[in-house]
């Protein structure tokens, strides 16, 4: 049972959660049903047991039947408030495992994640790679998962990594993690996504720093490149797809699947969102000046990425 | 206008192309309703009980009539959503190894998504539906529902959404969405074809009589009790009724709205769900489970009202804790419109959020373990005899408290991250809904059976069904537990690792026990009629009942009561049978009384029209059907023919036919 004995520390904190939260209840709900058998044994109309067809109420009794499952919630709602914040997948990683904390200086591996119909893109920004159904990051080693979708959501999960997450098209859903064992592991959408759902799995390996290293070399040695034409090729839907490697990506291709403006001329939503936070007329916009040229106007990038900024610090402020 | 228009406007998009004649399953399963329909309509033909049906049953404004309608409605569907469940079953056992099975996706994908739509809008609904119906206003006393006509319109509305979904097998296609057709897939980009317009136009019909029901029957409990029941003096039963009925009608208007603008979308180019142009698909997430989550306490806390009543008759005993019984059921109410949102934890709420939404769930446990306990302290010290209905409120005791723990679990944000759409889930809802609700279905049918026909049903049938169903239920859904631990999800139609096959193959055992609890239901219904001679009740009261209900005859007249009761207690016929009460056998007065009308039949025939039209784009058809409800709607309004008096004579008739079977029950 893969969420009983997973191989990353997160997995693990869900485990420790799951038995204490199922220990906690047992408290209450072993007594209920001894009760429930003895009860019916006991008072069942052979036999002669006392029989008090008026008896029907005890301020004691009801105190005890409210306050028992009272204090169990209690119980369990701050391990649930700490938890949840704790576990919060928004949250970068504090530790490694139970012993370990985030070396200093160690900043985590960004994997960026794309649910096609029925496959799994994953871009590397640091690598400047990209592969298809295969995903792999060394042992130890935070990973920063930003994950969207093509279009349909999926739900992006490793069981032995860590809790899933949704893919949304236009959205981004986030997801930090650690693997702490070298091994291949099954990764997959957990949220039904049409006819080729079935079939939309991959493998997860965990590798040592060598091994990441001879991983992406192999990756590099591939003839492939991901552009924007290829990728709309891919987007199409397949079943089963194979896995592939792409020495290379476009740089902007998984700002411009997230803000769904993989054609020329498409606004793409962040700036569509900047502008109108900024106030500055929509038609600027929605202007057919080409989209690099926008992205090369300096003054302009510096106000919409200090826009952008702001917006994506704002979850984590609430934190 | 060229021929090829003229097709299309009058068609739409059927065509032959439509009929799945390449897919032998269906072919197959449509001969056999072809032949066992065609049997049925015969036999009624051949017994000439058209008319019989017509005057006494399809226009009847009786809730009591409408309440065995509603239950055959039920049992009818259970039977569809069974045949699914057991498909799945198998498919999930067998492709195994490289096996596809035998459901390639795009069938297998409609079975799920049937399955759930069926089971919660077509079998969980009407059977909760009717029992309410049959049962509240003889608990409280009354004559009938408040709104006796919009009774039968309600009722025919439910039955023209399932008569939509049950088209959809043999014409098109259903939705292969998932029962909650979550957009994007829902969208007309990644679902162009008719299925998904099934599902809409099926539930909108089906949802306009489960508001309308809802709207009666609450008005019925808050206006028309009988004198001396103040709120506090309702039954308990009558009590999750009322909260059922107030949750019914805040949450539908939800679906209703969701469901229109996901036609938008679909129908007329709208954005209000779609990846682009703004929309936004959280949208639907959160507004179909602001009625998705009450739904299910729509379900259960009906179910929890059958399990006080039993408890406590068969006990024979007072409720225990009736004051905090019915507290809880207020304080389930509240809080079913605080946790919509543990449904999707893992879509990116903060952590904030998503642990008020987890905390607000396990409050809900509170009241509920309060109630579980009410129902043992109830036994303890009580006279219990295990009749039929009481071995379900035992069997549903402890397999919810179980499936309650791991909804439990589920409530935990990060429990919920590895948990959310596995077999663990699956299995924790199959255990609520099968072990609540649908044991306290069983049990209140055969509670209630004897009030409705006069003679009681056949124990052995009844222990047969009850513990298959009940092992069965272990069987069937252990192994998921186990599965959603390994981390298999949820709606996949063939695996890799050979490891999990084992469960599925256990669980597959657990479905056939399932049909075997089932058939033996079936063979109960008919053994019972056969030997309703020998288990035929003349008291009215054959488990010495508490409630108003087993103070008339079995099954009822059509007026209910020939007196409006007078209540003094909580127990209202147990306090008349303690205090030596005397049935009036004179006096009796003319009763005002409702009278039959076929609009409702009418009215759903014409929707059922429409939304077929709709689904295949026949724009004309659409139109002259839109225009010929709205004639009859307006038509209806002109009938003023709609009451009579039942004269005193004929009151005194059937009472003292009743006081002459009193005499020879004693």
């Amino acid at each position: 049972m893969v969420l009983m004995s997973p191989s990353g520390d997160v997995a693990a904190q869900q485990r420790d959660l799951i038995l204490w939260s199922t220990f906690l209840m047992l408290l209450v709900i072993v007594p209920v049903i001894i009760m429930a058998v003895v009860f019916a044994i006991r008072y069942r109309a052979g036999n002669d047991a006392t029989y008090k067809p008026d008896w029907d109420h005890s301020t004691v009794l009801e105190l005890v039947i409210w306050g028992a499952p009272l204090l169990i919630i209690i119980a369990l709602g701050a391990m649930t408030w700490v938890s949840t914040h704790k576990l919060d997948p928004y949250r970068p990683l504090e530790r490694i495992d139970a012993g370990r904390p985030v070396p200093e200086g160690v900043e985590p591996l960004v994997i960026e994640v794309v649910s096609l119909d029925w496959k799994w893109l994953f871009f590397y920004p640091e690598q400047g790679i990209a592969t298809v159904n295969e995903l792999a990051a060394p042992v130890d080693r935070p990973i920063r998962f930003k994950i969207t979708s093509e279009r349909v959501m999926n739900s992006f999960f490793i069981p032995a990594l860590a809790g899933q997450i949704y893919s949304m098209a236009g959205m981004e859903t986030k997801l930090h993690a650690v693997i702490n064992k070298p091994g291949v592991y099954d990764g997959f959408s957990a949220n039904y996504s049409g006819a080729g759902f079935s079939e939309m799995r991959f493998k997860f390996h965990g590798l040592s720093d060598a091994d990441f290293d001879a991983w992406v070399a192999k990756v590099k040695a591939s003839p492939k490149t991901l552009t924007h034409d290829i990728y709309r090729e891919l987007a199409l839907p397949s079943q089963s797809h194979r896995v592939t490697y792409y020495a290379s990506a476009d740089d902007t291709l998984y700002h411009d699947i997230l803000n769904r403006c993989l054609n020329e001329g498409d606004v793409c939503m962040d700036e569509m969102m900047a502008f109108t936070e900024l106030g500055l007329p929509m038609c600027i916009a929605g202007d057919p000046q080409d989209r690099k040229a926008r992205r090369e106007d300096n003054e302009l990038r510096e106000l919409l990425d200090l826009t952008m900024a702001d917006d994506s610090d704002r979850r984590s402020l609430n934190q | 206008m060229s021929e090829l228009d003229l097709t299309k406007l009058i068609f739409g998009r059927l065509s032959w192309e439509s009929i799945p004649f390449h897919d032998p399953i269906l072919i197959g399963t449509f001969i056999m309703v072809a032949i066992g329909g065609t049997a049925v309509l015969g036999f009624i033909t051949y017994k000439k009980a058209w008319g019989y049906l017509w005057h006494e049953w399809f226009t009847s404004i009786d809730h009591k009539k409408i309440g065995i309608m509603y239950m055959v409605l039920g049992l009818v569907m259970l039977l569809r959503g069974f045949a699914d469940a057991i498909m799945m079953r198998i498919q999930q056992a067998w492709a195994f190894g490289g096996s596809e099975g035998y459901l390639p996706p795009h069938h297998y994908d409609q079975i799920f998504t049937a399955h759930g739509v069926i089971m919660i809008f077509f079998v969980a609904m009407p059977l909760i539906t009717g029992v309410m119906n049959y049962v509240v206003p003889l608990q409280i006393g009354a004559r009938d529902v408040a709104f006796p006509f919009l009774n039968n319109f309600s009722f025919w509305m439910t039955t023209g959404g399932a008569v939509l979904v049950m088209a959809s097998l043999f014409v098109g296609e259903f939705a292969k969405t998932g029962w909650l057709a979550y957009p994007p897939l829902s969208g007309i980009i990644k679902s162009p074809g008719v299925g998904v317009d099934y599902y809409i136009w099926a539930l909108q019909i089906a949802g306009v009589g489960t508001l309308l029901s809802g709207v009666n029957l609450l008005v019925t409990i808050v206006k028309m009790r009988a004198p001396g029941m103040s709120l506090m003096r309702m039954p308990v039963f009558t009590w999750t009724a009322l909260c059922t009925n107030v949750l019914i009608v805040a949450a539908f208007p939800v679906l209703t709205a969701v469901l229109a603008m996901l036609a938008l979308d679909r129908y007329a180019d709208f954005a209000f769900f779609t990846t682009d142009l703004g929309g936004n698909v959280m949208m639907y997430i959160n507004l179909i489970w602001i009625w998705g989550h009450p739904e299910v306490y729509i379900l259960i806390l009906p179910a929890f009202g059958i399990f006080s009543e039993v408890v406590s008759t068969f006990s024979r005993k007072r409720l225990f804790g009736y004051a905090s019984m019915v507290y809880a059921t207020v304080v389930i109410t509240v809080l079913s419109y605080l946790v919509w949102l543990h449904h999707f934890f893992t879509m990116g709420s903060g952590p904030t959020v998503n642990s008020f939404f987890g905390i607000t769930t396990m409050i809900i446990s509170i009241p509920t373990g309060a109630k579980v306990f009410n129902w043992l302290f109830t036994m303890y010290r009580g006279r219990i005899e295990f009749e039929v209905p009481m071995l379900w409120t035992m069997g549903f005791i402890i397999t919810f408290v179980i499936g309650g723990m791991t909804g439990v679990l589920l409530a935990v944000p990060p429990a919920d991250f590895v948990l959310h759409n596995s077999l663990f889930l699956v299995a924790h809802f199959h255990n609520v809904i099968i072990g609540g609700v649908l044991f306290g279905l069983f049990a209140g049918i055969t509670y209630w059976y004897p009030k409705a026909f006069g003679y009681k049903l056949d124990p052995f049938w009844g222990k047969m069904s009850f513990w298959f169903w009940t092992i069965g239920f272990y069987f069937a859904f252990m192994p998921l537990y186990v599965l959603g631990l390994m981390g298999v999800t949820r709606r996949m139609n063939k695996f890799d690792d050979p490891s999990l096959q084992i469960w599925f193959v256990i669980a597959a055992f657990g479905a056939v026990l399932i049909a075997i609890g089932i058939a033996s239901f079936l063979i109960q219904l008919y053994v019972s009629y056969r030997r309703r001679d020998e288990l035929r009740d003349d008291s009215g009261d054959p488990w010495h009942g508490r409630t108003l209900e087993w103070s008339t005859s079995s099954p009822p007249p059509y007026y209910n009561f020939a007196f409006t009761p007078r209540v003094h207690d909580l127990d209202a016929w147990w306090q008349m049978k303690e205090h030596g009460y005397q049935r009036p056998t004179g006096g009796y007065l003319p009763i005002h009384m409702p009278k039959n009308t076929g609009a409702g039949v009418i009215l759903a025939g014409i929707s059922v029209v429409l939304g077929f039209a709709l689904i295949w784009h026949m724009w004309l058809l659409a139109g002259v059907s839109f225009f010929a409800l709205l004639a009859v709607t307006i038509g209806h309004t002109f009938n003023y023919d709609r009451d009579y008096h039942i004269p005193a004579d004929e009151v005194a008739g059937i009472e003292a036919e009743r006081t002459r079977m009193l005499a020879n029950h004693v």
